[in-house]
């Protein structure tokens, strides 16, 4: 009898799982710059509208593969046009796409770090000729835009080659901003929406790296297969003045 | 403190554990006392979770059960929605993980039962069920209940494969342990270490009871 009463409650808490279910529920896939950006921007969206929105950040290429491989996502943010433009040719879209933002690098030192971001690249090149680098973070180049635009930089001033026994690759860019911010490192390349953010401000110093130093990273948003009516509005929202005072005032460019 | 998270942790494991507990009672009752061909094989294959990587069992459920696989397809045909970035599809993925966590504690309790007990039993003219359901599953008692915690406590913990076909939905496949890496990854070091507190806290709990309840019924009454 005790088993059985241990079932009862069991399942009574199961069933929980299923509750909080009615209204559309609007999960948004964004890239990793955005983190404080479009949370911002979500939180707007809910004041005025009462709509929920649910934000899951990753890097681009990450939410593209689980977009592809069947994620229940009603909408995309990406850091970079290319994976918007992978996921309209496989299907998975609806709709146009819209670019919402540019995006910046900088080169970001926590306290006490030997590298002086205002130094520009140079100074971190004659930093890593005085062996002075033991370890910079960028996001992965591979599946993280922002991580491909740092590896551009660095080769644009011939010295990702030299850098590579003291990168630390961040997951996505946030991650990256984390190992950047952690001491651990002298620094790396992460996103300028992420240092203007209210909880990384007083982590370090930072300096733009010049926009023709890699190439722009043109933002992209797109709706999804499944995306319903507060998707759109979300969509639209987001294109409309107030939004693009946030995004502005996380140092993202507007497109023209 | 994201108790959504910590909802979708708990439901997870305690699914986790109502899934496995008889599989694993009578796969570990079968391993402990019989013995047929190719048994060394049978238990191998519950081994192998213990070894293999999460982001190997990750890669192939991904790619097994993902939107763009012929499995997927006939899932999300049958429920409408993948397998793959779901509750469903963690708790699959959960109940092979933890196989061989409820079946080896459960083999090694029925092992313990002397032969003598059950020739004994059937001598008395107790059916194999009634020698089951009276004599040894009492005994082995002990064995399935930290199999049980022990795929409770394993389930809450979890993260490899968790990250790579959960995909962080909240509500859905946000687990806390995911909670923890996401708000870590948004300096938000607070909710972090909250959350993470919170599973050391279930940690400590769950040992105690194992340790109280692993013991033989009569002792814990007196």
């Amino acid at each position: 009898m005790a088993q059985l009463r241990v079932v009862g409650v069991l399942l009574v808490a199961l069933s929980l799982v299923g509750c909080g279910r009615g209204a559309e529920v609007v999960r948004v896939a964004a890239a990793s710059d955005l983190q404080f950006a479009l949370t911002e921007v979500a939180d707007q969206f809910v004041t005025d509208t009462g709509d929920r929105v649910d934000l899951v950040f990753g890097s681009s290429g990450t939410l593209t593969r689980q977009i592809q491989d069947g994620a229940p996502f009603s909408m995309f943010f990406s850091a970079d046009e290319a994976f918007v433009e992978r996921l309209v040719q496989g299907g998975h879209t609806r709709g146009e796409s819209a670019l919402y933002a540019i995006g910046r690098i900088v080169l970001f030192a926590p306290p006490g770090s030997p590298m002086v971001p205002a130094d520009g690249l140079d100074g971190l090149a004659g930093l890593i000729e005085a062996k002075g680098v033991s370890r910079f973070a960028v996001a992965n180049p591979e599946h993280a835009p922002y991580g491909r635009a740092a590896e551009q930089a660095l080769r644009s001033r011939g010295i990702w080659d030299v850098l590579q026994p003291s990168l630390v690759l961040g997951e996505n860019v946030s991650q990256a901003a984390q190992f950047a911010a952690g001491g651990d490192t002298v620094g790396g390349i992460i996103a300028y929406s992420l240092v203007l953010a209210p909880a990384m401000r007083d982590r370090g110093t930072h300096a733009l790296i010049p926009a023709d130093a890699h190439a722009p990273l043109r933002q992209r948003m797109v709706l999804l297969k499944d995306a319903g009516p507060v998707a759109e509005r979300f969509y639209a929202y987001v294109q409309a003045a107030a939004a693009r005072t946030t995004l502005a005032n996380y140092g993202f460019a507007r497109p023209e | 403190m994201d108790t959504a998270a910590l909802r979708v942790s708990l439901s997870l494991a305690i699914a986790t554990v109502v899934v496995l507990l008889p599989l694993g009672i009578w796969l570990g009752h079968v391993l402990a006392v019989r013995s047929f061909r190719g048994k060394p094989i049978a238990e191998a294959l519950v081994a192998i979770p213990l070894i293999l990587p999460p982001t190997v069992l990750g890669y192939y459920l991904l790619t097994t059960f993902g939107a763009r696989s012929p499995l997927g397809q006939a899932f999300e045909g049958l429920f409408g929605q993948p397998l793959a970035f779901s509750f469903a599809g963690l708790l699959v993925a959960s109940v092979i993980v933890n196989i061989p966590f409820v079946v080896q504690p459960i083999q090694r309790a029925f092992q313990a039962v002397p032969d003598q007990l059950r020739d004994a039993a059937a001598c008395c003219g107790l059916t194999p069920w009634q020698r089951f359901r009276r004599i040894e599953l009492p005994l082995a008692w002990p064995g399935v209940v930290t199999a049980a915690i022990l795929v409770f406590a394993h389930t809450l913990g979890e993260f490899g494969v968790v990250l790579m076909v959960g995909g962080a939905i909240p509500g859905e496949t946000r687990t806390l342990s995911i909670a923890i890496y996401d708000r870590v990854q948004a300096f938000d070091d607070g909710a972090a270490g909250l959350m993470s507190a919170m599973l050391l806290l279930i940690a400590i709990v769950v040992l105690g009871l194992t340790a109280w309840l692993g013991r033989p019924l009569e002792q814990r009454r007196g």
